[in-house]
């Protein structure tokens, strides 16, 4: 069988190059796209801890099926502010999203 | 190497080649659509890992909405994609460097747990994992409340959406 390690290893692959994503791209929509590579890796490691953990104690899956609720949440959010940006400023880069800054 | 090692390998390498593509790739509909790559094969590693139910929900959810509504966004907000020349920052190095770094870390610390080779045990005869999952979501002696808090955070979620996307003219 399958060692619990390959799966925590890979799931922390998943997590940095969805956090690379994340620090690196310059389009919003891009971001959002990383941030559900993050969550993805994080489902994995709590599917993972179960399967080889206590099976009868369904925590593991509860959790994972609160973090697809609040990723769907998030990116509906997420998307909404993008549009709403793009209709105002008419732009979608990070960077020139920065009424905010002083 | 048994059959579900090499199964594990290729999944994991389809999952992180395309999650390279995602975080890549110039234009967004591509990464849109290898981000539905990715998803498809973490919903294989939940089959996989005996989770039935939490793959079909991956495969709706997540594929079947919330990918297909990065699409919509995309195709929203296109005029800006392409044409501001590289899609990384400039500084894409720094956080290259913090990813490898990161990387780096989680496995050093894992390395240091003594479950980190751990072995799963075969499931029991008859067990089911589907009746276990609904019986704890509505239990009040397990996760009724977070499962009730999760649907207030959704309709919040979606009534706020529509405020913030509405076009008020």
């Amino acid at each position: 069988m399958v060692p619990l390690s390959w799966y925590l290893i890979l799931s922390a692959a998943l997590f940095s190059v969805g956090l690379f994503g994340v620090l690196s791209r310059k389009n919003a929509v891009a971001i959002l796209l990383g941030i559900e590579l993050m969550l993805n890796a994080v489902n994995i490691n709590l599917v993972s801890f179960w399967r080889y953990g206590d099976v009868t104690q369904m925590a593991g899956q509860v959790f994972a099926i609160i973090v697809f609720a609040v990723a769907a949440a998030e990116v509906a959010v997420g998307l909404a502010l993008v549009i709403s940006i793009y209709r105002r400023r008419n732009t979608v880069i990070a960077d020139e999203i920065d009424m905010m800054k002083w | 190497m048994t059959i579900p090692q090499i199964i594990f390998l290729i999944v994991a390498a389809v999952i992180i080649g395309s999650a390279f593509k995602v975080v890549t790739s110039g234009n967004l509909i591509h990464a849109a659509l290898w981000l539905i790559v990715t998803l498809f094969g973490v919903a294989v590693l939940y089959a996989v890992l005996d989770a039935g139910f939490l793959a079909v929900v991956q495969v709706v959810i997540y594929i079947g909405a919330i990918a297909i509504l990065f699409i919509f966004a995309v195709m929203l907000t296109r005029k800006e994609m392409r044409d501001r020349g590289p899609q990384l920052s400039s500084a894409w190095w720094l956080s290259a460097i913090i990813a490898v770094l990161t990387f780096g870390g989680l496995v050093r610390m894992l390395q240091a747990w003594s479950g980190f080779s751990k072995i799963p045990v075969d499931l029991p005869t008859g067990f089911d994992a589907v009746g276990l999952l609904g019986t704890a979501l509505i239990s009040p002696n397990a996760f009724v409340l977070p499962f009730e808090v999760a649907s207030v955070l959704l309709l919040a979620a979606l009534v706020g959406a529509v405020y913030v996307a509405f076009n008020r003219k």
